[in-house]
């Protein structure tokens, strides 16, 4: 198992640096001149020179890019150009709001997903299993910003239980800003949890027709503990992995529902910070949230080894 | 013995197919139209005609600068396949032949191919279009540049995959001792025998990218105006939620159809070309 991680382990380190050099390569080398991006098309040469100056953009794209790496590992993020504050306090504030809308989000994708999919699994073939098959198509078909609307439509214009977006802080109103986040992550993850509830149904269903089930109930175990103590814990394998990759989208989709509800988040910085040509916020957010990504699968390959043995002994 | 049943005699059979096909053919259907004919100009405003409900004369409506929301949700259908058929090709072009290259050449070239797919998989689609966005401003054609990247890893990894299990079979070791060579062999056997796994994932990944072009228009970074846009539909309507609430509600429908269309039918393909899976499921 320790071999296994820290093989793991390395593979992390090397896509971390290989996500850097995409990083660094496509915000730093392709503009050409990055003062010139910050400051607009209009800029004086002079101004652009003396910000290339002071932002370090003379230097060799090398020494940049460790420069740059060694800032991110010691906690100097540099300036925002927009906001004249340090990049990692930012980042900071806004990681308070996405980091907890993507954990209710992923909260709400598994409790929805799980229990769909279980019970479409236990009801195959029949009306309860084909219904809710036919809502998860509709929720993998619909766009999570524009159910994000027609939650606000219906919970904030109709019946005005909650309010069109905002965020009040959590030390303002703790409960008031969780309210604020329910929306939200709802609107992430419904169209998750359609995804999941197939894989879910489809790995429960798989393992139903495995022999050791058959085994189990023809040694007089009820169908509920068969499915609680044999099924399911052989079902989470593909589950756990979709997950993984799941959360990829989730973070993603953050910037785009951020936005619906006018959150303060990661997301809407990033979205603000393309606005404001700030490269230097965007450039570490998007690694924040690549960096995030690529952990994230590593968890989960982990994990996927702790609940199957045959992947660490498979050497994969 | 059962009579062999035909190609087309099962896909008529198949409900999900049936229906994704039909969802599909009226996005086309409604893309090729808009060539030749809209209700009204859907670039034309008229403020005096603006906000106004389903009508006779309008009738879906008309969105605050007068224009009419039928004539938007055509011209964005086409605007949708566009980016959804020019984003795929790019995936599936670049995908499938690095996918090919790694099945062909195994070893390092494999190896190398593949932790490339893993960096590409840590930025997705939204992420690498705002890295583009940021660099070089919004527009439709980053946009699907940023969604073909994405689509490349995905390509590249299920053609790698799906080629890795042909190469093991007898009939290639057979053209091999027939003195095929590599690149032979993936174009007369590999290719031919994935192909029906590359359409299947070539319909999921169109429908990923329509959903994508729509994020990302919402958000102002891709389609730009005049040119209408199913996504910019949306945000122009969400500031108009209390007076017109409808206008929020016929773009999304038209993106979850093109999609669910596109679902299902993925869904009929795969089951209607690999009927082991049919029978499985």
């Amino acid at each position: 198992m320790g071999f296994f991680v820290f093989k793991r382990f390395c593979t992390l380190l090397l896509t971390l640096a290989g996500a850097s050099a995409v990083v660094f390569l496509v915000l730093e080398v392709l503009p050409g001149d990055a003062a010139q991006v910050l400051m607009g098309p209009d800029a004086a040469p002079e101004a652009v020179q003396a910000l290339s100056i002071k932002l370090g953009l003379n230097l060799p794209a090398m020494e940049r890019y460790w420069q740059w790496v060694g800032g991110l590992l010691t906690g100097d993020w540099g300036l925002s150009y927009a906001y004249s504050s340090p990049v990692l306090e930012l980042v900071l504030e806004r990681l308070a709001l996405t980091v907890p809308l993507a954990l209710i989000a992923m909260l709400l994708t598994t409790v929805l997903a799980l229990t769909v999919g279980i019970y479409a699994a236990s009801r195959h073939n029949r009306w309860g299993d084909v219904g809710l098959m036919g809502l998860t198509q509709i929720g993998i078909a619909v766009p999570n910003f524009w159910f994000a609307i027609l939650l606000i439509l219906l919970f904030a214009v109709q019946l005005q239980w909650f309010s069109a977006g905002g965020f009040p802080g959590w030390r303002e109103d703790a409960l008031a800003s969780l309210k604020s986040l329910l929306l939200p992550a709802l609107s992430l993850a419904v169209v998750q949890a359609a995804i999941l509830a197939r894989i879910t149904r489809s790995a429960v269903l798989d393992v139903l027709r495995e022999d050791f089930v058959r085994t189990a109930r023809a040694k007089g175990l009820s169908q509920r503990a068969t499915l609680w103590r044999h099924v399911l814990r052989n079902a989470m394998i593909p589950v756990i992995t979709v997950m993984g990759l799941q959360f990829a989208n989730l973070l993603a989709g953050t910037i785009v529902v951020e936005n619906v509800f006018y959150l303060p988040g990661l997301g809407r910085l990033i979205f603000q910070s393309i606005s404001n040509r700030d490269l230097i916020v965007v450039r570490n957010c998007v690694m924040l949230l690549a960096a995030m990504v690529i952990a994230v699968n590593f968890v989960v390959d982990v994990l996927y080894a702790v609940i199957d043995p045959r992947v660490k002994a498979g050497g994969l | 013995m059962n009579k062999p049943v035909s190609m087309a005699a099962r896909a008529l059979q198949h409900r999900s197919f049936v229906i994704g096909a039909a969802l599909t053919a009226a996005l086309l259907l409604a893309a090729a139209l808009s060539l030749v004919w809209t209700p009204w100009s859907p670039y034309e405003i008229d403020m005096a005609a603006k906000l106004q409900p389903p009508n006779a004369q309008h009738w879906l409506g008309t969105d605050p600068f007068g224009r009419d929301v039928s004539a938007l949700l055509l011209v964005g259908a086409r605007n949708s396949i566009l980016v959804g058929v020019i984003a795929v090709g790019i995936g599936l072009s670049l995908g499938t032949g690095l996918g090919l290259l790694a099945a062909a050449r195994r070893g390092w070239v494999e190896e190398v191919v593949m932790r490339l797919a893993d960096f590409t998989f840590a930025f997705p689609a939204i992420l690498s279009a705002i890295m583009l966005m940021a660099v070089f401003g919004a527009g439709i054609v980053n946009a699907i540049v940023a969604i073909g990247i994405f689509n490349i890893p995905t390509f590249a990894r299920i053609t790698r995959a799906s080629a890795n299990v042909v190469w093991s079979r007898e009939f290639v070791l057979a053209a091999r001792a027939c003195g095929k060579g590599p690149w032979r062999i993936t174009l007369e056997h590999v290719l031919p025998n994935i192909a029906s796994v590359l359409i299947v994932q070539a319909t999921v990944q169109f429908a990923l990218a329509i959903l994508a072009e729509a994020a990302l228009s919402y958000l102002g970074l891709g389609t730009q105006p005049p040119q209408p846009s199913w996504g910019r539909m949306l945000a122009e309507a969400q500031t108009l939620l209390f007076q017109a609430p409808l206008l929020a509600v016929f773009p999304g429908v038209a993106i979850a159809l093109a999609v669910l269309g596109l679902n299902l039918m993925g869904d009929g393909l795969r089951d209607l070309l690999d009927p082991r899976l049919a029978r499985k499921r």
